[in-house]
């Protein structure tokens, strides 16, 4: 069961071939046997599965089900779920069973999705290795020896090894694109506002974004559709019909117009990420595209650009978690403020603390116009060369990191170096565009990425180009050894 | 731009985050090293470029200043490290 898609479940569920609970089992014992050794998993909520699963049946029995009705999905743990503990990978939250229900998680739950549990990420999604988790790393299903990548590191390794059928990730920087990279997933970051961030705790707000996860660019359409739409509980949500995400899935791409930035294919990028892509340029032609060299000028001062706008709001957002109201509270306080200093130092790790850190410095007294204005500054530059690229192509074709999967171990004790590996995704943050990964080929035998960024709302398109490029290759349809 | 341990410590606690001598210098020169890698945006000119706060530049929504939510104290209360009669406590602070 677990080789087929979310698209072919779906079917089978539908057909009654298959049942939401036999389905859901199946994969709870999958879990059970092998996310011992990924940690894909901070929480199991096998219990409630198994209750939206037969009640996902009863659905499908009357004839009123959705694409998504008792498909066994897993969410990253800083979406909120009434009733469920969302730790956001940190000892801060440990305890924290949230009163409250995210908005995409309310979504799948009224389409009548199932969900397996709550993934694995870098603590309060700063990362991109997920071996930042209070929970310990998260092993990379096609080398355990590697990370999955991260943030989404979690939801990246639980669809991989075939934990759940798709999941959801956030991406602030990378956090989807860049482990769907490491796994050979194919992962959507939305346009900035597209699908709502109410209920997914804060780390860079005017940065972070939620989308799916999933094995094929056609699970990501079904995802998206139950994702994307207003949300008056969102103040950046945006207030723009959603299209059909499937519908235009088998348009033809002749005709498409798809931009190589030759900043991305400089120096500092893996020789078989560049050859695999010089292939996918010659697939995307055979299949009617024409390819252009374009420039994004200013792409090397998103890196510095970036860090300074996520850890400023992450240092503000983070402020709540002041061991007052939930959360984790240090023992035996002698006054507030060693309460508050305590209760954050204990609770948080080493590298939200860092961040939080440089966001405290950047907005401090003195320094702000030097920081925030100007890297807000940059930020502007950024869109422009975007702006400026969708002028003479419709999308952009680049890899999502400069190495497949890195080993376990051998970047944590240097952040600069961890930062560099977001390298070729933060410029779609910065500008707020959309941006597809999906793999492009396997190098001794770990998966490479590549990803199409396009201009805002473009994700229909997005997926259509990936479907395509999917139909005449099988690099998606490929499984890690023993999963 | 390095920084020294002074620095590091008026960070620390405006950010209201304890350190221990021992975490001074790892912290210190790890801050150094991020805030070297931001120091290269020093290098563009930026004088006459408007700073961009939402990439679709959109105008913060508005609502009628109506009542929508209903109270949840007792739930948010429920998840709090120490409550009494429906306040949060905290260590005293006026003597």
């Amino acid at each position: 069961m677990h080789e087929k898609t979310l698209a072919e479940l779906s079917q089978a569920l539908q057909s009654k071939a298959l049942s939401s609970v036999e389905l859901t089992q199946h994969y709870l014992k999958r879990i059970e046997q092998l996310d011992g050794n990924l940690n894909s998993y901070i929480t199991v909520t096998a219990e409630s599965a198994l209750e939206q699963a037969a009640a996902a049946d009863a659905r499908i029995a009357a004839g009123n089900a959705t694409a998504l009705t008792g498909i066994p999905l897993a969410h990253k743990d800083l979406f909120c779920t009434q009733g469920q503990r969302t730790s956001c990978g940190s000892k801060m939250l440990d305890n924290f069973i949230s009163p409250y229900e995210s908005t995409v998680t309310q979504r799948f739950l009224d389409a009548g999705a199932v969900s397996l549990g709550k993934t694995n990420l870098d603590e309060f999604a700063m990362g991109s290795s997920t071996e930042s988790s209070f929970y310990g790393p998260t092993r990379n299903p096609w080398d355990t020896d590697r990370v999955p990548g991260g943030s989404s590191g979690g939801s990246a390794a639980a669809v991989a090894g075939r934990l759940c059928v798709a999941a959801t990730g956030t991406d602030t920087g990378g956090s989807i694109r860049q482990p769907a990279g490491f796994t050979a997933l194919t992962g959507l970051k939305p346009t900035y506002g597209r699908v709502s961030r109410w209920g997914m705790v804060a780390y860079a707000s005017s940065l972070d974004q939620g989308g799916p996860m999933a094995r094929t660019a056609e699970d990501c359409a079904l995802m998206l559709q139950v994702m994307a739409g207003f949300d008056a509980k969102d103040s950046t949500s945006v207030d723009q019909p959603v299209p059909d995400y499937s519908a235009g899935l088998n348009d033809s791409l002749k005709g498409l117009r798809i931009g190589l930035p030759k900043e991305y294919f400089a120096a500092g990028l893996d020789a078989a990420t560049s050859d695999a892509i010089s292939a996918a340029v010659k697939q995307f032609q055979a299949l009617g595209a024409e390819i252009k060299e374009i420039s994004l000028p200013n792409a090397e001062l998103a890196i510095p650009a970036y860090y300074v706008i996520a850890p400023a709001e992450a240092s503000s957002n983070l402020s709540r978690f002041d061991g007052v109201r939930f959360g984790y509270r240090c023992d035996n306080p002698a006054d507030l403020t060693d309460l508050y200093k305590r209760s954050r130092a204990e609770g948080f790790g080493a590298e939200v603390k860092r961040r939080i850190m440089v966001g405290t410095y950047a907005l401090s007294a003195g320094y702000y116009d030097a920081y925030y204005l100007k890297a807000q500054k940059i930020r502007r530059l950024i869109k422009n060369d975007f702006m400026a690229a969708y002028e003479q192509v419709d999308v952009i074709l680049c890899p999502t990191s400069p190495t497949p999967a890195f080993r376990i171990g051998e970047k944590i004790d240097d952040p600069v170096s961890l930062y560099l590996t977001d390298i070729y995704t933060i410029t779609a943050n910065l500008a707020g565009v959309p941006g597809v990964a999906l793999p492009a080929g396997f190098a001794n035998g770990l998966p490479l990425g590549m990803q199409l960024l396009g201009p805002y709302f473009s994700e229909a398109r997005l997926l259509n180009i990936a479907h395509q490029y999917q139909q005449v290759t099988d690099w998606h349809q490929r499984a890690p050894a023993g999963y | 731009m390095s920084l020294d341990r002074t620095d590091v410590e008026k960070i620390a606690h405006l950010a209201r985050i304890a350190i221990s001598e021992d975490e001074i210098p790892a912290t210190t020169a790890k801050l150094s090293g991020i805030l070297d890698l931001i120091d290269k945006m020093q290098a563009v000119d930026t004088s006459n470029v408007t700073p961009l706060a939402h990439p679709l530049e959109t105008i913060q929504r508005l609502r009628a200043d109506e009542v929508t939510e209903s109270n949840q104290r007792d739930a948010y209360q429920a998840i709090a490290p120490a409550t009494e009669e429906g306040l949060y406590l905290v260590p005293k602070v006026i003597e």
